[in-house]
């Protein structure tokens, strides 16, 4: 269980990084804690895995990532555990899950590639296809970013 | 962009310093001054490159539970369901995919009971059946990406 100054620590450090040569020193200031202090819990957050990592997060779009699709897989029930591992094998995929199927859907395993063109995606689809050993698959493109933020935890209360 | 910016944001998307002159350590090992560290951050901040510095937090181990959705929606009422669905602050990515289910969107709440709530509260304020898809299994996710033009693939 997180304490309440945990939860504190939390809402600081999901927000921007103070661009100051000492960032943390300024965070910690901000909670009314010592600096060292706040250095060793966002590395206990780190190992605890509260935290993925620390760093920028990026707009893919704006680095060349323009294409970005969620490429969907039709696997048998026996071979799901199988797929979704060699799949996140790939450092392609950046997201990969095994998920119900939709009426109008009819995939249980979905993945997330991000490359430059949408010749690159369908190509790797080929590869990844031949890999896992699945031909019945299907590649939803992104038309449009309609929102793209980061979480803000705790902040219900 | 050019090499070194590259360079600096492969160091910093992953493994930013955790220490009390993290500007500096990332600036010794690009061989650049604290000063033109920060300096570079801030203009690819401002281009829109960077969308923020700071933790990226599993949600699941904070308790949260999340998902994403899809939702089959007609041209003309796009706008109106659009504007709703991202007046929640749970909802942290939408997209609109070339699919029968054309709006797609993560939600992300504190628990299950606040989860069905709000994609209860679509349906009923868009009139349009939320297709509710939870992960049954997670098996990669990262939030890193390969820099085109630096390097091969990063490391997973």
């Amino acid at each position: 269980m997180l304490s309440e100054l945990d939860k504190k620590i939390v809402r600081e450090v999901q927000g921007d990084l103070p661009l100051d040569p000492r960032p943390y020193k300024v965070i910690a200031q901000r909670l009314g804690i010592e600096e060292d202090f706040l250095i060793d819990k966002i590395n206990e957050f780190l190992e605890k895995g509260y935290i993925r990592r620390m760093g920028a997060a990026l707009r893919h779009r704006k680095i060349g990532l323009k294409a970005n699709p969620m490429i969907v897989w039709q696997v048998p029930k026996d071979k799901i555990d199988e797929v979704g591992t060699k799949l996140s094998s790939l450092s392609q995929v950046t997201h990969c899950y095994h998920r119900k199927e939709l009426p109008k859907l009819n995939y249980n395993v979905y993945s997330m590639i991000h490359a430059e063109t949408r010749e690159d995606c369908y190509e790797l689809a080929k590869e990844m296809s031949k890999m896992i050993g699945i031909e019945k698959y299907n590649l939803l493109f992104s038309e449009k970013e309609l929102k793209k933020t980061s979480m803000k935890y705790f902040m219900e209360d | 962009m050019d090499s070194i910016d590259k360079k600096l944001l492969v160091m910093i998307q992953d493994k930013f310093p955790i220490s009390q002159r993290p500007y500096m350590e990332i600036g010794e090992k690009l061989s650049i001054s604290e000063n033109e560290v920060i300096e570079r951050i801030k203009v690819m901040k401002e281009s829109g490159l960077i969308r923020r510095m700071g933790g990226v937090f599993d949600s699941r181990k904070l308790g949260y539970k999340s998902t994403l959705c899809a939702m089959e929606v007609s041209e003309e009422k796009l706008p109106e369901v659009i504007e709703i669905v991202n007046s929640y602050i749970g909802v942290t990515h939408n997209y609109i995919r070339r699919h029968e289910y054309n709006l797609w969107f993560t939600l992300i709440t504190p628990s299950k009971e606040h989860l069905d709530k709000v994609v209860n509260e679509i349906t009923e304020k868009t009139g349009i059946k939320v297709n509710n898809l939870p992960a049954e299994r997670l098996f990669k996710i990262k939030v890193n990406f390969h820099i085109p033009g630096e390097g091969e693939k990063e490391n997973a």
